[in-house]
C-alpha cells in the first residue's frame, strides 16, 4: 500500500496518517504517506531553493569585501562631498607618545575607543580588522574584484528571484503580511521574544513577523543596497542622474549602502538564531530538498511546562 | 535536563558555523592568489563594460555643481610631486618649453605648447571626482575638450585607444600612465584641464595640464601630462594592462 498512489478511500481509512502535499511535479510522487502524526509540507519550491543559497554566498562574499573597500576610506558621509570635517563615521588608528596605538571609532561626533577591533587590530592600521574582510590583507584591488563579481551574481539572481516571486504569487501568498496579520504582530512579537515557536497547522506558513522580516529584505533593503550600489558609479549616475537626487548625493548612497550592509547582516544573525533554534537539521533539509516536517501540534499549556 | 544536550548540539554547530567561516575567508584569500579565479573574477570588468555602453546614452552628461558646492580642500592623491628633474626644470620656467605631443596612429604627429592650447576653445565644468577609494570631491575644470586635439590629430581608422603619457614616476621610479577608449575622447566633458578653481593648475593636482574624463573614477584622470599616443593595442605600454594603476590589478574600464 505505501508504494501505492493512495486513494481518497484510504486516506478516509487511515486517520492517524498524514499526507504530504503541495507536492513536486511527478504525480506518482504526491501523496506518500509519512510517520504517523508527523507531516512534511512542500515548503521551497527549486527556484527559492537554488536562489537561497546563491545567494548566501553571495552575501557571505559581499559584506566581506564591501568592508575591504570600506577600509580604504573609512569614514561616512552625507551630499555629495566627503568634507573630512563632517564625517558622520570615521575609524582611525591613533599613537601615542609611547608608540602604542588606539583604535577610535567617532559617530556623530561621539568618539569610541575601539582597539583590537576597529581602527587598530593585530598590529595594523585597519578599519575593519582581517578577519571581517576579503580578502584578508588590505588589498583594494582584489576586494573590488570580489565585490563586483558578487554583486553581478546577486543582482542577476535578485532579478530572478523577484520574477519568480511575482509571478508564482509567492511574494503576495506567502511573504507579503495579510490585513488581519498586521494586527497579530503584537503577538508574533512577544512569542519571539519568548523564543517560542508555531507549531502544527500554524507551522505550515510564515508568521507575521517572518513575513514582515523576509518582506522587508527582498523588497527593501534589497533593492536599496542594489540602488545605492549603482549611485556610486559615476558612469550609471550619468544615465540616472535621478538616483543621486533620491539618495541625497553619492557620498550619502555610499552611507546608505553601508547601513543596508548592516541591516542584511543583522537580518542573517536573526535568521541562522531562529534556524537553529526552531530546528536546525529540519531547516537546513527543507532548504536542500523542499520537504519541511511540521512541528507535532503542542498546546500552549504543553509549550510552557517543557519549556 | 531535557535541554541539556540540545545546548550542545547548539555549540557544536555554532563552532561548525565558525569554522566554516574561517575556511571561507582563508580559501577566498587562496583563491585571490589563484590566476584562473582572477580571470573568472576579470569578466566582471568586461560584462559591467559591455552592460554600460549597451544602457548609457553616449551623450549622457556627469553632473554640473554650481561653484557654491565645491570643496574647501580638494585632495592631491597618487604622486603629488613627479620626482621627475626633467620635470621641476620645466615647471622652473613656468612651464614655457613644455610641449604635448600627439603621436601614434594619427594623420597629423603634432605637439602643442601650454599657450597653443590655451588658445583654442575651451569648456568649464564644476563636476565631482570620485576616487577609487571611496571619497569624493567637486572643483571646477578648465581646458581644452580632447575632441577639438582628436579634430587637429586625426585618428588613423585602426586607432582604438589614447595612452596618456604622464611626467610623474612612483617611488620606484615607476613612470606613470593611463589609456582610454577613443571613442571616450569625444564626450563633451572630457577634456585636457589646465586650470582648477580658476587658477593655473597647481603641481599636487597636476600641472601644467591633466585629463578630466568625468565618467570614471579618479585612477584615470591623469595629471602632469607629456604625450597622447593612438594606439590598436595597450600590451606594449607598462605591463599591458592600459595604466599604472590597472598594471596592479585596478579595472581598466573604471565606470564604477
Amino acid at each position: 500500500m505505501i508504494d501505492q498512489a493512495p486513494t481518497s478511500e484510504d486516506r478516509a481509512n487511515t486517520p492517524d496518517i498524514e499526507w504530504r502535499h503541495n507536492a513536486p511535479a511527478d504525480p506518482s510522487d504526491r501523496m506518500i504517506p509519512v510517520a504517523p502524526r508527523e507531516a512534511a509540507v512542500y515548503r521551497h519550491t527549486l527556484p527559492v531553493r537554488v536562489s537561497h543559497w546563491l545567494n548566501a554566498v553571495c552575501l557571505f562574499v559581499l559584506i566581506g569585501s564591501g568592508l575591504q573597500i570600506f577600509n580604504a576610506h573609512p569614514a561616512l558621509y552625507w551630499g555629495n562631498r566627503s568634507d573630512p570635517d563632517r564625517a558622520l563615521l570615521s575609524i582611525r588608528s591613533v599613537r601615542a607618545d609611547d608608540e602604542t596605538f588606539t583604535g577610535i571609532t567617532t559617530i556623530l561626533g561621539h568618539e569610541f575607543t575601539t582597539t583590537g577591533v576597529l581602527g587598530h587590530s593585530s598590529g595594523r592600521h585597519r578599519a575593519f580588522p582581517a578577519w571581517a574582510t576579503i580578502p584578508g590583507p588590505q588589498w583594494l584591488a582584489m576586494g573590488r574584484q570580489w565585490h563586483l563579481f558578487a554583486a553581478w551574481l546577486f543582482v542577476l539572481n535578485g532579478l530572478g528571484f523577484w520574477a519568480y516571486g511575482w509571478l508564482s504569487r509567492h511574494f503576495t501568498r506567502d511573504l507579503l503580511p495579510r490585513h488581519q496579520e498586521w494586527r497579530s504582530i503584537g503577538r508574533s512579537l512577544k512569542d519571539h521574544l519568548r523564543l517560542r515557536h508555531p507549531t502544527g497547522e500554524a507551522a505550515k506558513q510564515y508568521n507575521a513577523l517572518q513575513k514582515l522580516a523576509y518582506a522587508s529584505v527582498v523588497l527593501g533593503v534589497g533593492p536599496l543596497i542594489v540602488l545605492t550600489g549603482l549611485t556610486m558609479s559615476p558612469t550609471l549616475d550619468t544615465a540616472l542622474p535621478w538616483l543621486l537626487d533620491v539618495f541625497g548625493g553619492r557620498q550619502a548612497a555610499r552611507t546608505l549602502h553601508f547601513l543596508a550592509c548592516w541591516a542584511f547582516v543583522a537580518f542573517v544573525v536573526v535568521h541562522l538564531f531562529q534556524v537553529i533554534l526552531t530546528g536546525t537539521i529540519n531547516n537546513l533539509r527543507s532548504m536542500i530538498t523542499g520537504w519541511y516536517r511540521v512541528p507535532r501540534e503542542v498546546s500552549r499549556h504543553d509549550q510552557q511546562t517543557s519549556v | 535536563m531535557i535541554s541539556k544536550p540540545r545546548f550542545d548540539r547548539r555549540q557544536f554547530l555554532s563552532r561548525s558555523v565558525q569554522a566554516a567561516g574561517l575556511l571561507a575567508l582563508t580559501g577566498c584569500d587562496g583563491l585571490s592568489a589563484n590566476d584562473s579565479l582572477r580571470s573568472l573574477l576579470g569578466l566582471t570588468e568586461r560584462v559591467t563594460l559591455l552592460v554600460h555602453r549597451a544602457v548609457v546614452p553616449r551623450a549622457a552628461m556627469a553632473r554640473e555643481y554650481p561653484d557654491a558646492d565645491r570643496s574647501a580642500v580638494f585632495p592631491a592623491n597618487g604622486n603629488t610631486d613627479p620626482n621627475n628633474p626633467a620635470y621641476d626644470e620645466l615647471a622652473a620656467s613656468g612651464f614655457r618649453d613644455w610641449r604635448l605631443s600627439v603621436t601614434g596612429l594619427v594623420a597629423r604627429p603634432s605637439q602643442f605648447a601650454l599657450e597653443v592650447l590655451k588658445g583654442l576653445p575651451s569648456r568649464t565644468q564644476v563636476t565631482r571626482h570620485d576616487c577609487v577609494e571611496g571619497w569624493s570631491a567637486i572643483a571646477k575644470w578648465t581646458g581644452v575638450p580632447l575632441r577639438e586635439l582628436m579634430e587637429r590629430a586625426q585618428p588613423l581608422p585602426s586607432a582604438r585607444f589614447i595612452v596618456f603619457h604622464c611626467a610623474d614616476r612612483d617611488e620606484d621610479r615607476v613612470p606613470y600612465y593611463e589609456s582610454i577608449a577613443l571613442e571616450d575622447a569625444y564626450h563633451p566633458q572630457t577634456i585636457l584641464a589646465y586650470e582648477m578653481n580658476d587658477q593655473p593648475l597647481d603641481v599636487p593636482h597636476g600641472a601644467p595640464l591633466r585629463l578630466r574624463i568625468e565618467r570614471q573614477l579618479g585612477y584615470k584622470q591623469a595629471k602632469y601630462l607629456t604625450g597622447l599616443e593612438l594606439t590598436d593595442n595597450l600590451a606594449s605600454f607598462g605591463k599591458g594592462k592600459g595604466g599604472y594603476w590597472e598594471d596592479q590589478g585596478y579595472e581598466w574600464y573604471a565606470g564604477i
